[in-house]
């Protein structure tokens, strides 16, 4: 046991009179901004806080995501890589029917129908899918899968495979169409579907040669590295993927070049560089692949997943096995295409927000200032979100840093007890879909989650603390 | 209406930049539809959408101002709010500050301050949360709440006890850690005497005697007054003995505090006597030596003199009534003068007399309590002063770091106007930032007897009742 010594230094939470008095002793005192938590929450804050497993829990949570390595081992089709079969469609967000669906992914339901030669014209799938007897839909996150935006997932799509070199787990994406009038933001025009035909039949087969070339020759090639150099370059991972994708293209071409047809590759090669955010489908199962090792980790109180489907937001945690707790989707604020404005803007939706899950998109924006002014914002509003993060979240990311604050690590692993302490929502860059499907794009912007979904996964952490402290179970 | 689309070749500014500049230019007098982009495949798509053609030559990097005006509009105005609009959009921006907010979290402080003490005084259903980052984060807490629940003081003393941490309090008044007073303390000199106290105000008291007698006090660890319930089983004061043992600069370690339950007395006991450094227990209660005995004992132990404790001023003769009416702010200050006055009137003249505690819960429910606050003992005050069945007022002061800043300034005038006996306690250092000196003179010019020991002033207080009643 060691002596008492002077105090040199104090953090002070609470009256500013004790804080007043300690600075009066020549004392550094450190301030709290302390304001009281989300209403109802202060009881379950206790009971978790007292839950003797949440420190180490919290801990063991934490490094798992840190610890993972995510390669690009395989790209192929999803009937392959997830066993998907006919009918069987996947969707962004939490579990979703098709009664509830909003419009974008509705659109892009339909698109899929009809690339899979369920019907001949899109329309004709709005029948099939209240008829419900022939479709089944699913959350990409139960596929081990994330999908942006609407995140349809069809089994003919071409999917990238990520793998954790050190444990085998693997997740998946799609491949990244390009903005605007795209499947995703719930376009399903012939000129979609002509492209995802291509995609399927030209693009998805060229990358399959490619990647395993690479992966069979040099080993495979480390997204998680590029998102650590990308961070360096400008690139927040979410609606920023520039150097990415140009890092992806400096690692692919060599092995893309002699993969088929000239006129293919030349095609192909302008389609991925004439797409800022084709990288944004390997950042998020990179993203993914890190957060899935975290979940299970019973008296955790880490986020380990933040998806919306257009009609609710949802997340799931470490503590609490596959639940989701929802609310409805926010409406983005931001800028807008042409001359859509607010009034046309579908609620928030897709699986990206896995990237602010693992640390970055809006949690990185101090990195990217080019995208500040998304919200009318300045280069030090992106510093202060990326700080003000940090409030919110268990650690730091050693790999991803953000030179311009100082090479800090990215704030890592959103706690949801901190969330409900300090009121301070998750900040999202975001892509918006038109309300109507069909539509597409109609701008980008910064959503949050709906602040109540966090007292309520806090509830069930609490409700899971006291069961175990009375020794009937642990968590599902 | 007039449709204009024009190319500029060579001009970029990215597209965020623009999407702005378009919407700045959509909101311009007599517009009707804008669109301000670069001419990339799908801006061009966009522009196609909403009616306007874009010349086939327009590649990526030229620029395309598209716009449609009302009847009337002026295309010359809005070109001009066009450029304008790219203009500002370059300029730099106002506004959005570079200063760091504050943390709103003690983990988020302690990350930036790590190995700092945390003094918590949140309300008490949130304190224990903020406790627990500290503790986690290796801080010793001083917990300056009240209303925490004792299932969540044995949590967090658990955990503190884990970690090898300290937790001071709940309602834990006061504390000096190497000559910093934290809470509400007396400014001392570092000296032989180790304090563990689970009284705020009882370990006020005695820094002030000790100080008097010349003896300084290296540390008081508050521990709050629920620790040595079974409850709490000690926990923190164990670690504070165990911290206190490892300070060579400590030659006796005192503990004050209100009456224990008796297994953590034994304990504490047991645990004292295997510290290398000796322990004077100064337990509080019916039977047992006051505070001031307490420090004359404390003075014995180290072989130093127990000096006059000092008195200050006359007061008024008694001149009618039969009530003792105690004002106090110091709640174990309170409670010596009940137990000791009753003790000394007897039983017989116990609801005779009153013993407030401004400090209490009770009084200070939304307000701030009266060590900073004086206004609601103040009305107390002059209530009792008015009531004849009064014969002699009795109250405390006490100074240190975040107490009142002059306490003096408006009980003095208050007692200028009171004709009964008043004996004030003034509970201080000769360094306090009050001035003590400065205090009980003027106290004592408004008609005051003050003392400095809490117990003195109830002896005299209950004296003039008797000289009252007589």
């Amino acid at each position: 046991m060691s002596a008492p010594t002077a105090v040199e230094s104090v953090v002070n939470v609470g009256a500013d009179l004790l804080a007043d008095a300690a600075a009066g002793q020549a004392v550094d005192v450190t301030r709290v901004d302390w304001q009281p938590p989300m209403a109802g929450t202060a009881a379950d804050l206790a009971t978790v806080a007292g839950d003797p497993r949440r420190a180490a829990a919290n801990e063991r949570a934490l490094a798992a995501v840190l610890e993972v390595t995510a390669t690009l081992v395989d790209v192929v089709p999803a009937s392959e890589a997830l066993g998907l079969e006919a009918g069987e469609f996947l969707h962004a967000g939490p579990p979703i029917a098709w009664d509830r669906a909003s419009g974008p992914l509705r659109g892009a339901l339909m698109g899929g129908a009809a690339l899979e030669g369920l019907v001949d014209d899109p329309e004709d799938a709005v029948a099939l899918f209240e008829s419900g007897s022939s479709v089944s839909l699913e959350p990409c996150h139960h596929r081990s899968a994330v999908g942006p935006m609407a995140g349809v997932v069809t089994p003919s799509m071409w999917m990238w495979v990520l793998e954790d070199a050190a444990t085998g787990r693997r997740t998946y994406c799609s491949l990244n169409e390009g903005l605007g009038k795209v499947l995703r933001y719930g376009a399903y025009g012939p000129e979609v579907l002509e492209r995802l035909r291509w995609m399927s039949d030209v693009l998805g087969p060229l990358l399959q040669t490619a990647v395993r070339a690479v992966r069979d020759e040099s080993g495979p090639v480390d997204v998680t590295g590029i998102l650590t150099q990308m961070l360096q370059m400008g690139d927040e991972a979410h609606n920023r993927n520039r150097a990415g994708t140009l890092m992806l293209l400096r690692d692919l071409s060599p092995a893309l070049v002699g993969a088929g047809d000239p006129g293919d590759i030349a095609q192909a090669l302008r389609f991925v560089g004439g797409n800022d955010h084709f990288f944004l489908n390997l950042a998020m199962p990179a993203c993914k692949l890190a957060l899935d090792a975290a979940r299970g980790t019973e008296g955790s109180t880490m986020v380990v997943a933040m998806a919306r489907n257009g009609t609710d937001f949802g997340i799931q945690t470490a503590g609490t096995g596959d639940e989701w707790f929802t609310g409805p989707a926010q409406l983005a604020d931001g800028l807008f295409l042409g001359d859509y404005g607010p009034e046309d803007a579908n609620p928030d939706i897709g699986d990206s927000a896995i990237t602010e899950t693992a640390g970055i998109g809006g949690f990185a924006m101090a990195t990217a200032p080019a995208i500040v002014r998304f919200v009318g914002g300045s280069v030090p509003d992106a510093l202060a979100t990326t700080r003000r993060m940090h409030e919110i979240t268990l650690g730091e990311n050693p790999r991803w840093s953000v030179p311009v604050l100082e090479f800090q690590g990215t704030p890592t692993g959103i706690d949801v007890a901190k969330v409900c302490r300090t009121s301070v929502l998750p900040q999202i860059n975001t892509g918006m879909a038109g309300r109507v499907a069909g539509v597409g794009q109609v701008g980008a912007g910064l959503v949050t989650p709906p602040a109540e979904i966090f007292p309520k996964a806090l509830a069930r952490l609490a409700e899971l603390a006291e069961n175990q402290s009375k020794g009937v179970g642990g968590a599902a | 209406m007039t449709t204009h689309v024009e190319l500029r070749r060579g001009a970029y500014a990215d597209s965020v930049t623009l999407l702005q500049v378009s919407r700045t230019v959509q909101g311009l007098p007599g517009v009707s539809a804008a669109q301000v982009a670069m001419a990339t495949p799908l801006n061009v798509e966009v522009l196609l959408g909403m009616g306007f053609e874009v010349p086939e030559e327009a590649t990526t990097n030229d620029m395309v101002v598209a716009v449609r005006l009302d009847e009337g509009g002026s295309l010359d105005d809005v070109l001009a709010g066009v450029d304008a609009a790219l203009r500002d959009s370059t300029r730099r921006r106002e506004g959005g500050s570079s200063e760091v907010a504050p943390p709103r979290t003690t983990a988020a402080a302690l990350r930036r301050a790590p190995g700092s003490v945390v003094v918590v005084s949140v309300p008490g259903e949130n304190a224990f949360v903020e406790a627990v980052d500290a503790v986690e984060a290796g801080s010793d807490v001083l917990v300056f709440s009240d209303n925490v629940p004792v299932a969540q003081e044995v949590r967090l003393k658990e955990l503190a006890t884990e970690r090898g941490r300290l937790v001071m309090g709940p309602d834990c008044g006061t504390a000096v850690l190497g000559g910093v007073g934290l809470g509400f303390a007396n400014v001392v000199s570092p000296g032989p005497v180790g304090l563990v106290a689970a009284s705020g105000t009882g370990c006020q008291q005695l820094l002030a005697l000790l100080d008097h007698a010349g003896v300084g006090v290296t540390h008081a660890l508050g521990v709050g007054g629920r620790d040595l319930s079974a409850e709490v089983g000690g926990r923190s004061t164990l670690t504070a003995l165990d911290r206190l043992d490892a300070d060579d600069d400590v030659e006796l370690v005192v503990v004050v505090s209100k009456p224990p339950a008796p297994e953590v007395a034994a304990a504490v006991e047991q645990h004292a006597a295997s510290l290398s450094t000796p322990v004077e227990l100064a337990l509080l209660g019916a039977g047992q030596p006051d505070l001031t005995e307490a420090a004359e004992r404390i003075l014995a132990r180290l072989g130093r003199e127990v000096p006059q404790w000092p008195v200050t001023g006359s007061t008024a003769a008694p001149s009618g009534g039969h009530r003792l009416r105690g004002l106090f702010v110091g709640g174990t200050l309170a409670s010596e003068a009940k137990l000791l006055a009753t003790s000394l009137l007897g039983g017989a003249a116990e609801g005779d007399h009153t013993f407030t505690d401004f400090g209490d819960d009770a009084y200070t429910t939304g307000r701030a309590h009266p060590m900073i606050d004086p206004t609601l003992r103040l009305e107390h005050l002059a209530q009792a002063a008015a009531d004849p069945d009064t014969a002699v007022l009795l109250l405390d002061v006490v100074l240190g770091h975040g107490a009142e800043a002059d306490p003096a300034a408006q009980l003095a005038p208050a007692l200028a106007g009171v004709d009964k006996p008043v004996v004030v306690a003034v509970v201080g250092t000769a360094s306090d930032p009050q001035g003590l000196e400065r205090t009980v003179d003027a106290l004592a010019a408004a008609g005051a007897e003050v003392h400095l020991s809490n117990a003195r002033a109830v002896r005299r207080a209950v004296e003039l009742v008797q000289e009252a009643t007589r």
